[in-house]
């Protein structure tokens, strides 16, 4: 028997088939993950991420930690509630993890993966030596996302009139506290939505009011299926620490500027960026019949071999897609070779569907 | 718990098969298979004509989770594949016994005899 969050009792009341993730016993779906990523895309559902970890960062030198820790800068973070996605690099600028840091009224929130908790609270920890800055873990926290065209609408619909009001109010990529809850317009889908941190018994109240308002539940599958057409990573597949952010798509995520910003990483980043030999990571469309699966090789003529990172159908797009990390000078097509054949693939930036949208 | 029909045979790589009254065997895969499978995506049907030997390739079945192979249960030739699954896949999961996959000549009527019956592959499941 593997860690449980709150909702474990209710996800096998409503159906779930339950699977091993990171070492939690977790949905992978309720019936149909296909069904439910539809759902997402069309409507909303509700996820339990409550195994993700969450860690308060408080104390007069929180800002400076950060900005030591983080390959993005929290210096970015001007308004209460604004939230950041960044890669925490070790000093070969591999990614030890991904995650997503708000600005609060007592310091920082940081939300990383549920996997990799461990060696991010004991890397965390060791860097805070010589910074005046404190760590807690909130265990205690469950948390769900809503997430889908419609989330914020019908969560609103359930909840006081003073959160009602603060979901109306939050922007994209803003979290705000209301009494014991956190609620920020964050996920990881693709869609608008919501992510609440709130007490445990609190967070089995409002799965029953979403399941009793027609907001039906969802699991890992449409959840990864959702990131994927989304173009977003996820830990130990498309990132690793033995990769680079470079190689991973987010390049976007490291602040370079001020340049004397020293963040852990950032000598062997920018050695890598002036020897300009980091693979790049894209998306592929397979545009015959077949699955592109993760470990899949990639060739490509004339400049080599590469490998897909994170591969699946796209039930929105009705074909498969994936993410390959390949040669930075890949063009339009690649070849990618599935049980012995090598098929055709378009190469395309990392980003399928958004907001419903296909945009490929 | 899966559905496991008592008419039809059934053999160890969860294809199930239904003796028609031609002789011919029809072939698709179970209530148990497509469960494990999860949401199915993709099919890929033998050609008509083939010639199969019992325990051959005859097709792919695609998961959102993975790709699967379907054997041939028996030897014999295949006599039709149903294309309608090639564009509706899902039936798979909704309802594995009317989403055939293919119906085969058996080379030899003798070799239905050691296919599982229903309570035999309900005591694999069971044990798998």
């Amino acid at each position: 028997m593997g860690l449980r969050t709150p909702l474990y009792e209710q996800h096998v009341a409503l159906g779930a088939k339950i699977v091993d993730f990171g070492g939690w016993d977790m949905p992978l779906h309720f019936g149909s993950q296909v069904e439910e990523h539809h759902q997402v895309r069309k409507d909303c559902a509700v996820f339990d991420v409550s195994h993700m970890t969450v860690v308060d960062v408080t104390g007069p030198q929180a800002k400076a930690y950060l900005q030591r820790l983080l390959a993005n800068d929290v210096a970015r973070l001007t308004t209460s509630g604004k939230a950041l996605y960044s890669g925490m690099l070790n000093e070969q600028g591999g990614v030890i993890d991904d995650l997503i840091v708000y600005l609060t009224d007592f310091g920082y929130r940081v939300v990383v993966n549920a996997a990799t908790r461990d060696k991010d609270l004991a890397w965390m920890q060791q860097q805070l030596a010589g910074f005046d800055a404190q760590l807690s873990e909130r265990a205690e926290l469950a948390m769900l996302a809503i997430q889908g065209p419609h989330a914020r609408a019908k969560t609103a619909a359930l909840v006081s009139p003073a959160r009602a009001e603060l979901i109306s109010a939050l922007k994209p990529f803003q979290g705000l506290p209301d009494g014991e809850w956190f609620i920020a317009r964050t996920g990881y889908t693709g869609e608008d939505g919501l992510e609440i941190m709130l007490p445990a018994a609190d967070a089995q109240r409002l799965l029953t009011d979403l399941a009793g308002a027609g907001i039906p539940p969802a699991g890992l599958g449409a959840r990864d299926t959702l990131r994927l057409e989304a173009g977003m990573n996820l830990y130990g597949q498309d990132m690793t620490e033995q990769v680079s952010p470079l190689a991973a798509n987010m390049g976007w995520t490291i602040a370079w500027e001020p340049a004397e910003r020293d963040f852990i990483g950032r000598a062997a980043l920018t050695a890598q960026q002036a020897a300009g030999d980091q693979p790049k990571l894209v998306g592929l469309v397979l545009e015959e019949r077949g699955v592109l699966r993760a470990h899949q090789v990639v060739r490509v003529a004339g400049l080599g071999e590469g490998e897909i990172t994170s591969g699946s159908f796209s039930p929105t797009l009705g074909l498969s897609v994936a993410l390959a990390r390949v040669p930075a000078a890949t063009g339009e097509r690649a070849e990618v070779e599935i049980r012995g054949k090598w098929l055709p693939v378009r190469v395309v930036t990392a980003n399928f569907v958004r907001h419903g949208k296909a945009l490929i | 718990m899966s559905n496991i029909p008592a008419e039809l045979r059934y053999v160890d790589s969860h294809e199930w098969l239904r003796v028609e009254a031609d002789g011919s065997v029809t072939v698709g895969i179970t209530d148990h298979a497509q469960e494990a499978l999860g949401d199915v995506v993709f099919v890929e049907l033998p050609e008509v004509g083939a010639e199969l030997n019992a325990g051959q390739e005859a097709g792919v079945v695609e998961s959102v989770k993975a790709a699967s192979d379907i054997y041939a249960p028996i030897a014999g030739t295949v006599l039709a594949v149903n294309e309608a699954l090639v564009d509706a896949p899902e039936g798979v999961n909704s309802e594995p016994y009317e989403a055939w996959f293919f119906r085969i000549q058996p080379s030899n009527a003798a070799d239905l005899d050691g296919l599982l019956d229903a309570d035999a592959y309900r005591a694999l499941c069971e044990n798998a």
